[in-house]
């Protein structure tokens, strides 16, 4: 039943996100609405907890949400099966982890790294 | 064939696949007749054009699902499909059904259409012996009405030839075996519930359906695969949710 396990892991990232995204998307138009520059934000983020987790929780969600939505299209449009499209499917979500936790790491470190 | 069968002199261009996966379209003048559908057209051509023009039929009056083909790039029964519906500039063009190989000129091979039947479950499993009693079945339980709503399929392959999903992935199950494993998941008589389940949750099985509706679009019995689809992966879900699968 590892097809239907991807596929509700899928499905429950999905619902996870959706109030992440909310956030994230009203997050955004503040910060565009309000003019607040890239020294402004970055000096609320740095060293906080709060926006470390919520983003980090983030990136784990949709790296997971994501690489399994790649395997399902690897296995419809490309000949790939079996172990193969695992592999390419945890070094992918392995992959959008690893960039995502940077990011995260580099806009929440104590101190900041941009400021 | 008197006057008045004929709407004019007129005829129409009807090109049709001849020959196996190689192939080409040959076009014959076909005359126009007055409440023509697309399988006269096709009989017409083998009677009177091309006496070794293959194709499938049966009943002719929509009930045995013989006959789909693709009439003008879409699946459709041909015995009820009339000509003056789908003729465009006066041309049709016929082929055998899609997503499925090819024996001769209009006729596909179902093999692997019915294989997926069987493994998706497809077979009622029987819950008593024809000692028991005949068991009596209200029409006005939920589980019932669901399955009433999807157990008129004729089997004719439209669905399967017009789901993009079995265009994509070999072991995907299609529409018509899972719409029918839904209605037997759905049959209090049935006695093979889990192991249906577990078929259908399988790779290949319903979690592979994108939800695209080209079934329901073109089921000619006005049926709606998606939504027994949808059904099994709920089932499914809760299944796996409480550890039964």
């Amino acid at each position: 039943m590892w097809d239907l396990r991807l596929y509700v892991i899928q499905r429950a990232t999905a619902m996870l996100m959706v109030p992440l995204i909310l956030a994230h998307l009203v997050i955004i138009f503040y910060a565009t609405q309000t003019g607040i520059s890239a020294e402004g934000i970055l000096s609320r983020t740095a060293g906080s907890l709060g926006w470390a987790v919520f983003y980090g929780v983030f990136v784990v969600l949709a790296a997971v949400h994501g690489a399994i939505g790649v395997r399902t299209v690897l296995r419809e449009w490309s000949p790939l099966r079996g172990g193969l499209l695992d592999a390419i499917m945890f070094i992918f979500a392995a992959l959008l982890i690893g960039l995502g936790a940077r990011a995260v790491v580099a806009v929440t470190m104590p101190g900041g790294l941009g400021t | 064939m008197t006057s008045a069968d004929t709407i004019s002199s007129e005829t129409i261009d009807v090109s049709v696949w001849r020959g196996g996966a190689e192939g080409r379209y040959e076009t014959f003048a076909v005359p126009l007749r007055q409440n023509q559908t697309i399988l006269d057209v096709v009989t017409w051509i083998q009677r009177n054009a091309d006496p070794t023009l293959s194709y499938r039929f049966a009943c002719r009056v929509g009930m045995c699902g013989s006959c789909a083909m693709t009439v003008n790039g879409r699946p459709r029964w041909t015995c009820r499909t009339h000509v003056s519906k789908v003729v465009e500039n006066g041309k049709v063009e016929l082929g055998p059904l899609a997503n499925l190989p090819v024996i001769k000129d209009l006729a596909a091979d179902m093999t692997s259409f019915f294989e997926k039947w069987q493994k998706a479950d497809g077979a009622f499993v029987p819950s008593k012996t024809r000692h028991d009693p005949i068991e009596e079945i209200l029409p006005n339980t939920p589980a019932r009405i669901e399955a009433s709503a999807a157990i008129e399929c004729i089997n004719c392959g439209i669905c399967f030839a017009a789901c993009d999903t079995v265009r994509w992935q070999d072991e995907y199950l299609g529409p018509a075996a899972l719409n029918r494993a839904w209605t037997l998941v759905n049959d209090e008589r049935d006695a093979g519930k889990s192991d249906r389940l577990r078929a259908v949750a399988a790779a290949g099985g319903c979690h592979a359906c994108h939800s695209h509706q080209s079934c329901e679009q073109h089921c000619p019995q006005k049926l709606n695969p998606t939504a027994s689809i949808a059904g099994l992966k709920r089932l499914t879900m809760h299944a796996y949710l409480r550890g039964d699968l």
